[in-house]
């Protein structure tokens, strides 16, 4: 895709009318995911009208204003239970959900782990930037042991989840991870999940310059894009590899892909067992 | 469709749930919770049968979220549940307000605070059905005393609601909710749904948040070909935040307007003896029942007593209070709390007209004592 081309799709799905520029500091991953997510709608063919984008709070959150999609931007952590509402009345919709990693595994991690185990077609983006950077670099449910946070200033003494690996154990149809360096993976797996008849998440993995990165000297955001090329491993690499191996690498690739029953298809042969019954 | 009324025994939170459905509920997302669950349960039988959709959601939080986006998509929903839940609902509840989107919730009061007693009544979540969320903003909330009022306000529920675009709140009691009464339903023909206005202009136009000329600017559903922004952060017109003052002034001032020239449709009571009463009682939801006893027994002992009774909590209704209470010495106000709607009925009338009658135990207020509170001010 050249990237004249590239242009011209995104402004198609921008929304002119809302002024710009945007929220991000200059460098962010956000907007990486952000034109992922639309090139992704119009390699599918989706028609806008029958899109619906969806976020929590935090940086992340302020994405869907910017997109001429149907968008709301609902309350911290909750923005799956809002999507779930307006799936089942609208089951023909396409209704994606983006989250930073604290929307959707802190305050939303009940949502999260619910949605995938109801397996309700949703699609669930998780830009995953291990901190909180609205609000200046708390640590987060994703933040790496060890690392320094404004609330963990002699170390973070937490293990991290695994987004991924989790979305998996909690019964999601389709599971898959990139970074934002390697967009065009990543806007793949985004529209191979929206496609998905079930709970799919994307796990982008992303980082955060200005808050956490710079308490802990981890560079500029060219160094950080650098590092997540360097520390990222394909998934059937890493395969091969022990777990000392792996360790602190970023494993990409579809760690799901299953045929599982969408919930508001079920829920639709419930209507018409209890409108026999009923009649 | 069967133009007899249909009598039957039927329990409050029963008639909550057919209520719901004979004014248009089409979603139902919560989560179990005593003394509320038979909401959901009958709703989860009721509510495919009519082609609609229930959801038992993770918490209450989902449940209400849930419920805003299904309004969203265009369905009239609802959620249920009791003071726990509650507290638990209050952030989203001020989402619906914040952006308008109107849904029912549901609160069958039981004993509080926290746990408390979860199969006592109680009417102790009248201030948190008002300001239980962080913010202005206003707000609907509906009282019922009897099954069959439960049904007919759940109706009217679901009709503000769209009327006024806003979350409408009807408080139940663990007494009203689980009391069973012999009802006659009314003929579903006769019964009013307000229908969601749609919009004539042309997508492009369209602003879902506009201030003038009319109040209630008209709710597209998701997915009609009318693509916009909704968001809990203060908004322009199109829904688009905005920090600018000239932008958050009028819609504020609107979304009270909305409510306060409404007052004459909003406000739901009944009354009767106040012409010649020199004794007022006022009384809403199990508590006007036992009101209702002692007020007659009164009479049967000589005493002029009058009785108003409150359907509509909020917005309260000042200007009926007053009237009321005008020409009388002595008002009389009975809640299974420790003073809430009082001090609603102090402002605006004055302490010193106002005896309170509280029962927070657990226990209804009996006839007697609400009697007692009658003949100290007029023996």
């Amino acid at each position: 895709m050249t990237q004249q081309h590239e242009s011209r799709v995104h402004k198609r799905y921008l929304r002119h009318s809302k002024k710009f520029p945007n929220v991000w500091c200059a460098g962010c991953g956000i907007g990486i995911v952000m034109g992922a997510i639309i090139r992704a709608v119009d390699d599918l063919r989706l028609h806008k009208d029958d899109v619906a984008l969806l976020s929590g709070i935090g940086c992340t959150g302020r994405m869907p204003v910017y997109v001429d999609f149907n968008t709301m931007h609902t309350t911290h952590g909750r923005a799956l239970a809002f999507a779930t509402g307006l799936k089942m009345v609208r089951p023909k919709m396409k209704v994606i959900v983006v989250m930073g990693d604290g929307d959707a595994l802190a305050i939303g991690g009940n949502h999260f782990i619910h949605a995938a185990r109801r397996n309700i077609g949703l699609t669930a983006i998780v830009v995953n930037n291990s901190t909180y950077g609205m609000t200046g670099g708390q640590y987060s449910p994703t933040t790496p042991s060890g690392a320094l946070a404004t609330t963990a200033p002699y170390g973070h003494i937490e293990q991290h989840f695994p987004i991924a690996e989790l979305a998996a154990t909690a019964g999601a149809a389709f599971v898959a991870r990139s970074t934002v360096y390697h967009v065009q993976e990543l806007e793949k797996y985004i529209a191979q999940a929206i496609a998905k008849d079930g709970f799919s998440v994307v796990e982008a993995v992303s980082y955060c310059h200005t808050t956490i990165g710079r308490i802990n000297r981890w560079g500029s955001a060219p160094d950080m894009m650098r590092a997540l090329k360097e520390q990222s491993i394909t998934r059937r690499r890493a395969e091969g590899m022990n777990e000392e191996e792996t360790r602190g690498k970023i494993v990409r690739g579809v760690f799901v892909d299953r045929d599982i029953p969408e919930y508001t298809r079920l829920y639709d042969q419930i209507i018409e067992q209890a409108a026999q019954e009923a009649a | 469709m069967n133009a007899e009324p249909t009598a039957r025994l039927m329990q409050g939170d029963e008639a909550c749930a057919e209520g719901a459905i004979a004014a248009g509920c089409r979603f139902f997302a919560g989560y179990p919770i005593t003394p509320a669950t038979e909401i959901a349960e009958v709703l989860a039988r009721r509510l495919p049968q009519v082609r609609g959709k229930f959801i038992q959601m993770e918490d209450e939080i989902a449940s209400i979220a849930a419920v805003i986006g299904a309004a969203v998509g265009g369905a009239k929903a609802m959620t249920a549940t009791s003071g726990p839940g509650f507290s638990l609902m209050q952030e989203n509840i001020g989402y619906a307000a914040m952006a308008e989107i109107p849904c029912v919730i549901v609160d069958v009061q039981r004993l509080g605070p926290s746990t408390g007693r979860p199969t006592s009544p109680s009417q102790g979540d009248v201030m948190q059905a008002r300001w239980g969320t962080h913010g202005d903003h206003p707000i609907i909330a509906l009282c019922p005393s009897s099954v069959r009022e439960t049904f007919d306000l759940a109706v009217q529920a679901f009709n503000f609601a769209e009327r006024y675009r806003t979350p409408v709140i009807v408080l139940m009691d663990e007494v009203i909710g689980h009391m069973r009464e012999r009802i006659e339903l009314p003929d579903p023909s006769t019964i009013k749904q307000e229908q969601r206005p749609g919009t004539t202009v042309p997508p492009e136009w369209y602003k879902p948040f506009e201030n003038f000329p009319v109040d209630v600017p008209p709710l597209v559903p998701f997915g009609e070909g009318y693509r916009y922004h909704i968001t809990g952060l203060h908004h322009d017109e199109r829904g688009y935040p905005t920090a600018r003052l000239d932008e958050i002034q009028p819609w504020l001032e609107r979304i009270f307007r909305k409510i306060d020239r409404s007052l004459s449709d909003i406000l739901l009571y009944d009354h009767d003896g106040i012409e010649d009463a020199e004794t007022l009682v006022i009384a809403y939801g199990a508590t006007a029942r036992s009101a209702r006893y002692a007020i007659d027994k009164a009479r049967e002992r000589g005493r002029k007593v009058g009785f108003l009774k409150l359907k509509t909590i909020w917005p309260f209704a000042d200007e009926v209070v007053e009237h009321a209470a005008a020409r009388l010495h002595h008002v009389v106000v009975p809640e299974m709390n420790r003073g809430q709607v009082v001090l609603e009925v102090e402002r605006v009338i004055g302490r010193h007209k106002v005896r309170r009658v509280n029962r927070a135990d657990g226990e209804m207020i009996t006839p007697a004592e609400i009697l007692a509170g009658i003949e100290d001010w007029s023996g």
